[in-house]
């Protein structure tokens, strides 16, 4: 079976920096993957070449056997991959429902007006927002402003969902509803590739870890095991105190 | 049903309109000419421009372009088929400067349009210099300025309609994801590129046909005249000062201005342009968003205002931060 998606060498350089240096792996439907590193290895960079945000430099990127990489993120869009943004997007002058309607008309197969209307109302409750799709987006509180993200991401009906730091910035009630929100959707088949932070969120969510450092992947493999990994240690608490 | 009403007395207030001129004179039908083509030039700019917040300079150049088209075209093919001939020359137009330039950020691309009406106004003195040998071309047509009106006023009212479908279907929320955020729009799924080219194509053809259909009422045009850059900056500023996201800001802006522009122009005709100018950053700094959002957030202060009411005020709090 071809995976989902496969990334072969993948790499971006900014003028003289490479911020991904040929990274290479592959993720299988269904599967719920974190990608760690400490800040500035190139995670988000990763995830910016996937959606199509940036051009990567060299390298391919094939989702279900369709290369995408060089494809104008649009149309990247449309072959199945949506995401969330590290820092939240919201589209400040619409309101809450049509920034979800706005994924839902603009996929491959857009809704009618009438199933649109529904399918946002019905994302909205499925992501703890029931009744709000009047309100102004900005007017949202940072969580609420994510989970609308998380609303719109889904209504593009992705194969592949990247979720760049969704559950940062969460309190610890609001982080288990988080956390609860991705299982289910992972539950329900989605592929779900999660860069984050928060490493309960990790364990519990992502049986798969692939760990960057300086562009570079350094692990890839069982959670578990790859936080226990010297090397991964070492990236995340630094070289004398590992040494140490 | 309250869209029904809304057409029906747009259809009233238009019918009024049309026959006006058989009270007013003909000075009275020349403001209205004036009026109705500024109205249609500030609605047909905002409609591209007031979602997309790119702001183009280009107006002239297609206005001209179909002044031009006119001028050329009125003694060889019959009237409907010049303006069918604009309207394309307009689109063609447009398609490849949009192809080409809406790749432009920001001001990189006001100054594109600018120059290209510069560009267009030089190419064509050229070439009636050079190949034609007259400078400036004379407009005789058989029909009188009513008729000329009458043209405009249904230009205006189709634009005016076109702007209303286009906010309600899928391309208006595609306009308003793009304004909002280019980024998103493009992970949504929208193709942010055939979107503006498509606004930019059907905003310059009306304005070419605005320029096609005024032509004849100058009888002498030359490229001084039809690509007078000032005509770019009043529809602008007509735009702005009624506010360009909405659907009746253009008109709410153009008929004060133009009032006001004819007045200073008859009276003032040495100091009209420094006038003009301190006019436009005034508008710019004290209504940034244009008169109809600066109402309306008015009038929403004012409904909040009942402080017996403390949950009114905590709403208001909220809304505000």
């Amino acid at each position: 079976m071809t995976p989902l998606l496969s990334i072969d060498e993948l790499t971006k350089r900014f003028g003289g920096l490479t911020a991904v240096d040929r990274i290479s792996f592959s993720m299988e439907e269904g599967e719920a993957v974190a990608l760690l590193g400490p800040n500035g290895s190139g995670k988000t960079t990763v995830l910016n070449m996937i959606s199509g945000h940036l051009p990567a430099s060299a390298g391919r990127i094939r989702l279900g056997g369709t290369t995408i990489s060089g494809l104008p993120a649009h149309r990247i869009a449309h072959h199945g991959v949506a995401r969330t943004f590290q820092l939240v997007r919201v589209l400040p002058s619409l309101s809450v429902e049509e920034n979800v309607l706005a994924a839902i008309r603009f996929r491959v197969r857009p809704a009618s007006a009438a199933e649109a209307d529904e399918e946002a109302r019905s994302l909205l409750e499925r992501v703890g927002l029931a009744g709000r799709g009047g309100e102004p987006a900005a007017a949202l509180t940072y969580i609420d402003q994510k989970r609308m993200e998380l609303a719109r991401a889904l209504g593009s009906r992705p194969s592949l969902l990247l979720l760049d730091e969704w559950l940062a910035g969460l309190n610890p009630s609001e982080l288990r509803i988080g956390i609860d929100l991705i299982a289910r959707l992972n539950d329900t088949g989605m592929t779900v590739l999660l860069v984050e932070h928060v490493m309960d969120a990790v364990r519990a969510l992502c049986p798969r870890a692939i760990v960057m450092n300086a562009g570079r992947k350094i692990a890839d493999g069982a959670t578990a095991e790859v936080l226990k990994d010297p090397e991964v240690v070492r990236a995340y608490l630094g070289e004398s105190d590992a040494v140490a | 049903m309250r869209t029904v009403i809304g057409f029906a007395l747009a259809g009233v207030v238009l019918a009024g309109l049309a026959v006006a001129p058989l009270y007013l004179g003909p000075y009275g039908t020349g403001l209205l000419i004036g009026m109705t083509g500024y109205v249609t030039l500030a609605s047909a700019w905002a409609m591209f421009s007031g979602p997309t917040r790119f702001v183009s300079l280009a107006t002239v150049a297609f206005f001209g372009i179909g002044a031009y088209t006119m001028a050329v075209l009125y003694e060889s093919l019959p009237y409907p088929l010049v303006l069918a001939v604009a309207a394309l020359v307009g689109l063609v137009v447009a398609l490849v400067v949009g192809l080409s330039t809406l790749r432009l950020a920001g001001v990189y691309f006001v100054i594109f349009t600018f120059g290209l009406a510069e560009l267009v106004r030089q190419l064509v003195t050229w070439y009636e210099v050079n190949v034609t040998g007259t400078l400036g071309r004379y407009l005789f047509v058989s029909f009188g300025s009513e008729v000329i009106y009458w043209q405009l006023l249904g230009l205006c009212a189709a634009t005016f309609l076109i702007a209303w479908v286009i906010g309600r279907s899928r391309i208006g929320l595609a306009l308003k994801v793009i304004g909002d955020d280019e980024v998103v729009a493009v992970h949504c799924g929208i193709s942010t590129a055939r979107v503006k080219l498509a606004l930019f194509a059907v905003s310059s053809v009306i304005i070419t046909l605005v320029g096609a259909i005024q032509a004849p009422r100058w009888t002498y045009i030359e490229p001084l005249i039809v690509f007078n850059p000032t005509v770019s900056f009043l529809t602008l500023i007509m735009a702005l000062l009624g506010g360009a996201g909405r659907l009746w800001g253009p008109l709410v802006g153009a008929v004060p201005l133009f009032l006001l522009f004819e007045w200073l122009s008859a009276n003032f005709p040495d100091h009209y342009s420094i006038i003009l100018g301190l006019l436009f950053m005034a508008i710019v700094f004290v209504l940034p968003k244009g008169v109809l959002e600066f109402a309306e957030t008015g009038l929403r202060r004012l409904r909040r205002r009942p402080p017996q009411d403390g949950s009114a005020t905590v709403a208001g709090k909220e809304v505000e931060g």
